[in-house]
């Protein structure tokens, strides 16, 4: 095992910290406060061909692999949670199908203009009333000669509004629920697609996440991703990678706030001394920063399984679960270092402690991740 | 049942007169508060609730009834902080500051023409009280403080600034804490309209929304002599002595938070189905929800042993730092699980969860970190 990063990973880890530092982060908190999407920010990841980072250069890609996209992905959420899942959604849930399952004409139309960041990719398969239990969905999908008519809603969709193209699960056949399901390539002016409600959320507020809805929506037969039947597997092996993004999101969001953390605590003077010479400061900051390490190696070690070909469900899925806790932990102590200070908006704190739950909730639930892992256990 | 000593054993209950204005709280929680809390989140100072609270003699419960106040005992104070905190913790901490730290230091060291003078004031709500200590040098040091007060024939002269003041701006009155000439503490009860007194900087906080958090500036500030409150060089003594009531009552606004979070996660749970089957039946969901109940339950006995020891005169110092420990951990501990339950929809401003999530965090920080109470709590065993 060599746990050094190559020289190309090095490289896109500083291109991409230099980049969040000047083009990100002096921005982050305002689009926070003010629920702002900021399109120039993705043009500008687009520039330096983040928006493509596994994909082979035919598509549009620069060639490169999942570890060097979670580096991407950690390295913009350290300074905006935002920023990470925008391009987490773009890259993981609506380019990586297309890739995988879509056809020679599907992969040129869809995913080079994607790779490229000319679009933005979204994913819909969440409804009202099927989070965890996305098998019940309903929205239906009906074959009508040479296209099909979609009918229903999905909620929570990432990049939602602002996305050109969606990849959506519908229902080709309601009696069969699992095996009912099909996956459909989107594009946002097809007749009878339109953006619903934006939700306004506690964290993650630059992220746009709204409603789709779909009444009578023609979608051609040609944008049928896979087989008839196959949805539902695709959807779910989407989000075995997927997750593994959100999981870098959640290092680099507890990464931001450890680093917040440790420099305040040795500035902070009272009781004549910074209070990083406290054992009950300095221990916290040793225990953060050990679980930072941690969740980081789970994190690349499923991004480098993915990449070497290696089955990583398990090991994406422990991943997600341990850097979301941790995120949710270091975000939380890091507030308590800063004091009061660290519960005013003049402090980036409290923003990542904000980000930082989400990151146990989607792309499965913390709770679902569990239910991943152990039958995976069970069954070996 | 009595014990060998001859003291009562130990009593889970409360008095009748102590439950029934624990269902008057709750209820005017419910019915008053409940459908303003949005309103309070969008920076709306609540000064129509405090009114009403006030004419049911909820702002000065615990001045004695000489006073104009309400009379009742520490623990039925504790009671209202708790139901109050449910709904809104923003009230909460408006109430708790304005009687704990900003009526208390009056009531138990003014003397008698101050206490004519604030007491029924502040007892019947017409003045909303204010603390304050915290600067920018001196949080967790307190007594690192430099605000100044120099005594000029009849009057004091005080300069300098505090921080995180709550109520600030919005109350009449507030017990500020200074350095006099000899080097010591000491306390005066400045009133806003005093020659020098300015509101600074508002504080946009991640919860409280809406209870106002400000700077002060002390400019050329003239206190007259007599609104010194106790002695010169007695300030530090009449902090201390009001931190252990103050604890107790954030430690009650901590413990309501987590209630209100689980109360709400445990609807939902039973509410929400899927996989064919309302979600608190799954053990991930259901064992939770069990793990919650029980720190709830350990908060509650911690609280209430606390306000039960002060109520009788007695010392609670590390009861009132253990609860404001645990009932604060709890209350982050419970929003964060509490949001989990609620999935995606949690997450959202058109539930409630997120709200505790924002507020439960500062219980931890305030009025003594959980720092310092761990350093109350471990020097109580080195004596």
């Amino acid at each position: 095992m060599d746990f050094r990063l190559n020289e190309e990973h090095q490289m896109i880890r500083k291109m991409v910290r230099d980049f969040a530092v000047k083009e990100v982060a002096p921005t982050a908190a305002e689009r926070d406060e003010n629920e702002r999407f900021d399109r120039s920010i993705f043009d500008k990841m687009a520039e330096l061909g983040l928006t493509g980072i596994p994909w082979p250069e035919q598509y549009g890609g620069i060639g490169s692999d999942f570890l060097a996209y979670c580096i991407a992905v950690e390295e913009l959420s350290r300074v905006c949670a935002s920023t990470g899942v925008t391009l987490s959604a773009h890259t993981s849930l609506a380019s990586w199908p297309l890739f995988k399952f879509g056809t020679e004409e599907q992969k040129q139309k869809y995913l080079t203009p994607l790779a490229r960041g000319e679009k933005i990719g979204a994913y819909g398969l969440t409804e009202p009333g099927s989070g965890s239990d996305a098998g019940s969905m309903v929205t239906t999908a009906r074959r009508e000669g040479d296209h099909y008519v979609l009918n229903g809603s999905k909620i929570f969709i990432t990049n939602g509004g602002v996305a050109d193209i969606y990849i959506v699960f519908a229902l080709t056949d309601p009696s069969s629920k699992h095996h009912g399901t099909s996956a459909f390539i989107i594009e946002k002016i097809f007749p009878g697609f339109s953006t619903g409600k934006k939700e306004k959320k506690m964290g993650i507020r630059s992220s746009t996440t709204t409603e789709i809805i779909f009444e009578d929506c023609i979608v051609p037969e040609e944008n049928l991703l896979g087989e008839e039947g196959q949805g539902f597997k695709i959807a779910m092996m989407t989000l075995d990678g997927g997750r593994n993004g959100i999981a870098a999101q959640a290092v680099g969001i507890a990464q931001g706030a450890l680093d917040a953390a440790v420099a305040y605590a040795k500035e902070r003077k009272q009781f004549g001394k910074p209070i990083a010479a406290n054992q009950g400061i300095s221990f916290k900051l040793a225990d953060m920063a050990t679980a930072v390490e941690a969740a980081r190696l789970l994190t690349y070690q499923a991004a480098w399984l993915e990449s070497n070909g290696l089955p990583y469900g398990k090991e994406s899925a422990m991943s997600k679960l341990f850097a979301g806790d941790t995120a949710m932990k270091v975000t939380t102590e890091a507030v308590q270092i800063f004091g009061g200070y660290g519960y005013t908006k003049d402090y980036p704190v409290e923003r990542f402690m904000r980000d930082a739950k989400i990151t146990q909730i989607y792309e499965g639930t913390q709770e679902i991740q569990r239910l991943v892992i152990s039958r995976m256990l069970i069954r070996d | 049942m009595t014990t060998q000593k001859g003291g009562r054993a130990m009593d889970f209950h409360f008095t009748e007169e102590q439950l029934l204005l624990r269902k008057m709280v709750r209820d005017f929680a419910e019915k008053e508060i409940l459908p303003l809390v949005g309103r309070m989140e969008k920076g709306w100072f609540p000064r129509e609730i405090l009114h009403k609270m006030a004419s049911f003699g909820l702002m000065g419960m615990t001045v004695p009834e000489k006073y104009g106040g309400a009379g009742l005992d520490f623990t039925s104070y504790i009671l209202a902080i708790h139901e109050i905190s449910k709904v809104s913790a923003t009230i909460g901490v408006i109430l708790s500051v304005h009687s704990s730290v900003g009526t208390n230091p009056i009531l138990y060291f003014g003397n008698e023409a101050q206490k004519g003078k604030y007491l029924p004031k502040l007892a019947s709500g017409e003045y909303l009280g204010a603390f304050c200590l915290t600067e920018a040098d001196a949080g967790s040091d307190a007594k690192n403080l430099k605000t100044k007060a120099v005594r000029k024939r009849d009057s004091y002269v005080i300069n300098g600034s505090k921080m995180f003041v709550t109520n600030g701006g919005e109350a009449d009155t507030y017990i500020v804490f200074t350095r006099t000439e000899d080097g010591s503490i000491t306390a005066f009860i400045v009133e806003k309209n005093m020659p020098g007194f300015r509101v600074g900087k508002e504080e946009k906080k991640m919860g409280l929304h809406g209870s106002k958090t400000v700077q002060l500036h002390f400019e050329n500030l003239h206190v007259p002599a007599e609104n010194r409150l106790g002695k010169e060089g007695e300030g530090l003594k009449i902090a201390m002595a009001n931190l252990d009531a103050g604890r107790i009552g954030i430690a009650a606004q901590a413990l309501g938070i987590a209630e209100g979070a689980y109360g709400l996660s445990l609807q939902y749970a039973k509410n929400r189905w899927q996989f064919g089957r309302p979600v608190h039946e799954f053990q991930g969901v259901g064992f939770k929800l069990a793990d919650i109940a029980t720190r709830i339950e350990a908060s509650k006995l911690l609280v209430y042993r606390a306000s039960h020891l002060r109520s009788r005169g007695l010392d609670c110092k590390k009861e009132a730092s253990m609860a404001k420990l645990f009932a604060s951990q709890t209350a982050v501990d419970t929003a964060i699980a509490a949001m989990q339950i609620f999935g995606g929809n949690g997450y959202t401003e058109d539930y409630p969860l997120e709200r505790y999530f924002r507020d439960a965090k500062i219980t931890q920080i305030y009025e003594g970190t959980s720092e310092i109470q761990k350093m109350v709590i471990s020097n109580q065993f080195l004596r």
